[in-house]
């Protein structure tokens, strides 16, 4: 069997961060396993710019982005493998994987890091009646087959959900001649950046429907049109605000999903919130020596943020495979409570004998606040009180918690997150 | 006097911003609640801009089609000029990031160029 020290899954954004911080902590072998034909894994169909601000100061678009991690990983002679789908990995850090050149494969790793990204919510999940005609996309599918494929679903479209794929959507489809008729979405706030309302939907006279949702789809064969009805506070249709669109074509952007089949069966422990792993400080889950990072740990809006966040779960599975298990055992884990408005906490624990000088910690959440406050409390005391002037569901946020800081809480159990009002 | 309402894209509070113009000239931003606001909406309404970025077929290729993006900013009026101009553009490959496709696209003085590697 092949053995390496780290088997990344996933050469998207966040396994290559992975790899190359790995490499530049002094890890040599390192393996990537994507299924794709070659690495940048959706950034290669995100084609629109905006990318990199935070990263390299400087807007990129997507494949550009990719690209700059894609040139590190060649330089630095990361080993990778296209075309693989691993198909199971073991407690025991055993990779199972194949392609058509070595057929089917095992691979032993010291460490693991998972970076599989996140998978669209589809219809099925959203329980709208009527037939399954064709004109039904996610819109990342509709994505992919106008950027990478040069092909355009259809001519007349309606997208359910304001997902910024789905705002983005809007705008390339305009461009490639298509009618984007409206966009509906069922909460009463977009779920999408301001920036890509404005420069995806008002730039073309795009409507956006809050509080709407799609209650029929009309067609057999083909999508005809779609029936939208206004939504109660609860999400019930309100009966008598039906409106009807003729569309031969629905986009749906309804969420994204960590795509953790693989992290279950080897009996990682999930987090119900996010969908994602929990994790530590480490960014590892409970089983030591694989680490999570990106969207398959939790749906992030930028890739800035994805990064940052692998390059430090790839520094710390080269910490691991260099110290041994052993080595890095000691301190004790305090618990990360979200309450009052937060969703949950990445990590869920935090070991501060472990831990490096600083941790961040990102959230979501639960609602639009205006004009409120983080709040971190080490037991009883507040220790962070930061006035926000508005946080929304559709921007993840963080805070940062020094070692110096927890060490002088010598019993502390418990550090609480929370959203105060004024 | 004209009046323009906008929604501010700095940050995710989308203030909802009036411009009172003279003629060209802005006579006042409201509806703020930070300078950034008020920049934006002086760009916005003398001097909307934005990145176009499209795809345009690639032959002999490992990809079918490769992005593309304008170099600079281009004049929110431009924006369909732009793709337009690309419509029926084919490159041969290999095609690198940077390589121009289309200079000067739509009289705009900006490049078209390539924002993928395609062999």
């Amino acid at each position: 069997m092949k053995q390496y020290d780290i088997v990344i899954i996933g050469g998207g954004p966040a396994g290559l961060a992975a790899a190359v911080s790995a490499k530049k902590s002094g890890v040599d072998s390192i393996l990537i396993l994507e299924r794709d034909k070659e690495l940048g894994g959706i950034l290669n169909q995100c084609i629109h710019n905006g990318f990199g601000l935070h990263t390299f100061k400087e807007e990129l678009t997507g494949p550009e982005y990719a690209g700059r991690f894609i040139d590190q990983a060649e330089e630095l002679q990361i080993e990778y493998k296209l075309n693989t789908m691993v198909m199971d990995i073991r407690a025991d850090k055993v990779v199972t994987a194949m392609n058509s050149a070595d057929g089917l494969f095992e691979i032993q790793a010291k460490a693991i890091v998972l970076a599989m990204g996140c998978r669209e919510r589809s219809r099925g999940a959203l329980n709208i009646p009527g037939y399954r005609p064709s004109g039904i996309f996610s819109a990342g599918t509709a994505q992919r087959l106008v950027n990478m494929e040069g092909y355009l679903p259809g001519r007349e479209v309606v997208i359910l959900g304001s997902g910024d794929i789905g705002l983005i959507m809007a705008r390339r489809m305009t461009f490639e001649g298509a009618k984007v008729k409206v966009v509906a979405e069922l909460m009463p706030y977009s779920g999408g950046l301001k920036r890509n309302i404005v420069q995806c939907l008002d730039d073309y006279g795009i409507p956006l429907k809050l509080s709407h949702t799609v209650v029929d789809i009309k067609g057999k064969e083909r999508v005809e049109g779609v029936t939208l009805a206004e939504v109660d506070s609860k999400g019930k249709p309100i009966p008598g605000t039906e409106e009807y669109y003729s569309c031969d074509t629905l986009l749906l952007s309804v969420g994204l999903i960590p795509e953790n089949e693989l992290s279950g069966g080897m009996g990682v422990e999930m987090n119900p919130v996010t969908s994602g792993p929990k994790v530590n400080e480490s960014l590892e889950t409970n089983i030591e020596g694989v680490f999570a990072c990106g969207n398959v740990l939790h749906v992030h809006d930028l890739v800035d943020f994805v990064s940052e966040e692998a390059a430090a779960a790839g520094k710390n599975a080269a910490a691991y495979v260099k110290a041994g298990a052993e080595k890095r055992k000691g301190g004790k884990e305090i618990m990360l409570k979200a309450v009052d408005g937060v969703r949950y906490t990445v990590p869920v624990a935090i070991n501060p004998e472990r831990m490096e000088e600083t941790v961040t910690v990102r959230f979501r959440v639960g609602n639009v606040y205006k004009n409120c406050y983080i709040c971190v409390y080490l037991g009883e005391e507040r220790v962070l009180h930061r006035k926000r002037q508005i946080m929304a569901p559709g921007e993840m946020e963080e805070i940062k918690l020094t070692k110096e800081q927890l060490l002088q809480y010598a019993d502390l159990k418990e550090i609480t997150v929370k959203i105060e009002e004024a | 006097m004209e009046e323009r309402n906008l929604t501010c894209i700095s940050c995710p509070m989308g203030c909802p911003l009036t411009v009172v113009l003279n003629d060209q000239e802005v006579v006042s931003v409201s509806g703020n609640t930070c300078k950034r606001g008020d920049i934006y909406a002086r760009k916005e309404v003398t001097n909307p801009t934005r990145i176009v970025t499209t795809t345009v077929r690639v032959e002999d290729g490992s990809a079918d089609m490769v992005s593309v993006k304008t170099k600079e900013d281009v004049p929110k009026g431009k924006i369909f000029e732009c793709v337009e101009a690309l419509k029926n553009v084919t490159v041969k490959a290999p095609v690198h990031i940077g390589d121009v496709i289309v200079s000067n696209v739509a009289g705009t003085g900006v490049d078209i160029v390539a924002t993928k590697n395609v062999k």
